[in-house]
């Protein structure tokens, strides 16, 4: 049997299952076409071409309040006039839900996003976070059967937004909801997610989970949007793929000879100095800009009559810096950290 | 909080620099308007009698006249209500060529004067109007509609002059709520009129309020429009007033009639405005 929860099919052939109590995260910069998925899913948009379906039901052509979608919005889009309570009342109501139970419903789902004395607050006297956590209360009281999540950290200073994500993450987990969250973070997708489906120009570019997505993007534009990249335009030669610089590099499942090879590197794969010596594949250059992070440092190396690269190395409060700007450095990896990026 | 304290005492310092910029302003009015306005007032009062005000408030064809007068600013207000809203609403909804066409036809009539619209309706409404040979022709009546010379008249004109005063402060409103608001209930499952009668409606009252206040105070105190298309049979406070002044040249009464219209336009304004004070509180 097979059980499909919001099947989407928009835009330039977008085909997309959410799993039941699964994240599904969409991902893509801005005007990658997750708004206007977002919108076909919730209701606002009706697709020209395809189906959205919630479980068995087609929705495609169903108004947004016949669909049962929690939705959470970018700026939460509370009802200034209503107090929380009566905002989380609001999709009860809509149901006609028995008084008694609104009133039991609500206060469950207070204490569920740890705010049971705000019940009788207006929205404006609630600060950023507390707004959000209403706003998803009221997204989820009516048990929806999706729950949409767009961009909703964005008006969140950095601190409260990285809380507010892992509150949502173990929420979500917890009453296993079937969650579409629209992000063009990447980091908080990383964090977020079950499963990413990166977007660019209407397309789905990759769909895969955040592990997958960041050791092994399929096109460019993944591997440049997800995390830090060094992206080397290198060739194929005798079922090995040459690195400029570090040299062959044996692969599984090569290409023909001559042809181009972008492979990927992350940062964090390449070592500096000592560190670098037991590597098998080596090569100098030397530190145009090193950059201190707290927990890591960042450098750009310049290798002797190749690419710039950059190398990310984690650092320990004991531990000096390895190299400096202006040092000549070895740097070095090992070959099962090097990518093929085939898209 | 001290610094709270200390950044505003700049801030009033500052403020009170530039009031200066309004003297002009404040003095022109305070010579040609406020004084003239207080003089008039005080002959209501002149001799130390209170016997024209006392007329003024007890006499029954005087306080016939500022009911009916009360009673047709309602009627306007209201009439103007129930048109102003939907074009608001629509207006909201136009793209921007309908809504450059709605501001435009909503400003036009403030660029012909009030007399000129009124002698206007007074050429469609008539016996011979263009209304009545319209509907006589096609036979829909056989006698012409009595339109000009009567409240219906009266309120037509009325409503064409003050209704741009309704529509603006309510599409102001309407424009002010987040457009995500409406579609977060209907996506909470709230059909068209439950999104209307739950969200639009109450987000839209301070520009209601602020509109029927308007509406409202200017209707109480209209005189050209009902002078010319009441035809002497509908008679309003300020006609009254300008009656006592033209024809009886008794300065006083009249002073006394200004007196009673602007405490009820006051009176009135005051009431609609703690409505509204007590909405934007909820409103935000």
């Amino acid at each position: 049997m097979e059980k499909r929860f919001g099947t989407v099919r928009a835009l330039a052939g977008v085909d997309l299952d959410v799993a039941e109590g699964e994240l599904l995260t969409i991902l893509g910069p801005s005007g990658s076409g997750k708004t206007t998925l977002l919108k076909v899913v919730a209701g606002f948009e009706v697709p020209d071409e395809g189906t959205v379906r919630l479980g068995a039901t087609d929705v495609t052509v169903a108004p947004p309040r016949a669909r049962d979608v929690g939705m959470v919005f970018q700026n939460y889009a509370l009802f200034p006039h209503l107090t929380v309570a009566r905002n989380i009342a609001f999709p009860l109501e809509m149901r006609r839900v028995p008084r008694d139970e609104i009133a039991r419903r609500v206060r469950e789902v207070l204490e569920l996003v740890e705010l049971p004395h705000h019940a009788e607050r207006l929205p404006r006297q609630l600060s950023g976070g507390q707004q959000q956590r209403v706003a998803l209360a009221r997204a989820i009281v009516f048990n929806p059967r999706l729950l949409l999540l767009d961009e909703p950290f964005g008006a969140l200073d950095r601190k409260l937004r990285e809380q507010m994500q892992l509150e949502v993450r173990r929420l979500q987990r917890r009453l296993k909801l079937t969650t579409l969250f629209i992000t063009h973070d990447q980091e908080e997708a990383l964090i977020l997610s079950d499963r990413i489906a990166v977007m660019e120009a209407g397309r789905i570019a990759q769909l895969g989970t955040p592990d997958e997505l960041y050791a092994r993007p399929a096109t460019r534009f993944v591997a440049d949007f997800l995390g830090e990249s060094n992206l080397i335009e290198g060739a194929w030669q005798g079922g090995a793929a040459v690195v400029p610089g570090f040299g062959p590099v044996p692969l599984p499942a090569p290409g023909t000879d001559g042809a181009p090879a972008l492979l990927l590197l992350r940062p964090e794969a390449l070592r500096i100095g000592a560190e670098a010596q037991s590597l098998p594949l080596r090569a100098e250059g030397r530190v145009v800009e090193s950059v201190f992070l707290g927990v890591s440092e960042k450098f750009r190396v310049a290798l002797d009559g190749g690419p710039e690269l950059l190398a990310r190395l984690p650092l320990r409060p004991s531990q000096p810096s390895p190299a400096r700007e202006g040092d000549r450095v070895a740097l070095g990896f090992a070959p099962e950290d090097l990518h093929v990026v085939r898209g | 909080m001290s610094s709270a304290v200390d950044r505003a005492a700049p801030a009033r310092a500052e403020e009170r620099r530039w009031v200066w910029l309004a003297l002009p302003a404040v003095l022109f009015l305070g010579a040609l308007f406020a004084w003239p306005v207080l003089r008039l007032l005080a002959q209501a009062v002149e001799g130390g009698t209170l016997e024209h005000l006392e007329k003024a408030v007890l006499d029954e064809l005087y306080v016939e006249v500022l009911v009916e007068s009360l009673e047709i600013a309602l009627w306007v207000t209201l009439l103007c209500l129930a048109l102003a809203y939907p074009v608001a609403l629509w207006m909201l909804r136009a793209g921007p060529w309908g809504r450059a066409l709605a501001l435009f036809m909503l400003l036009l009539p403030f660029w012909t004067s009030v007399l000129v619209r009124t002698y206007a309706w007074m050429v469609i409404l008539g016996r011979n109007g263009i209304v009545n040979r319209s509907l006589l022709e096609w036979g829909v009546i056989t006698t012409p509609l009595p339109l000009l010379h009567n409240l219906t008249g009266v309120l037509i004109g009325m409503v064409h002059v003050l209704l741009p005063y309704m529509v603006f402060p309510i599409y102001a409103a309407l424009l002010r709520m987040d457009p995500d608001l409406p579609r977060a209930a209907e996506g909470l499952g709230a059909p068209p009129w439950r999104v209307f009668q739950r969200v639009v409606l109450p987000l839209s009252l301070p520009g209601v309020f602020a509109g029927c206040a308007l509406v409202f105070v200017l209707a109480l105190g209209f005189f050209i429009t009902p002078a010319l298309l009441g035809g002497g049979r509908i008679i309003m406070i300020s006609m009254l007033i300008e009656q006592q002044v033209r024809e009886f040249l008794d300065w006083p009464f009249a002073a006394a009639l200004s007196v009673v219209l602007l405490v009820v336009t006051l009176g009135a304004y005051w009431g609609l405005q703690r409505l509204t004070g007590g909405n934007r509180l909820a409103a935000g």
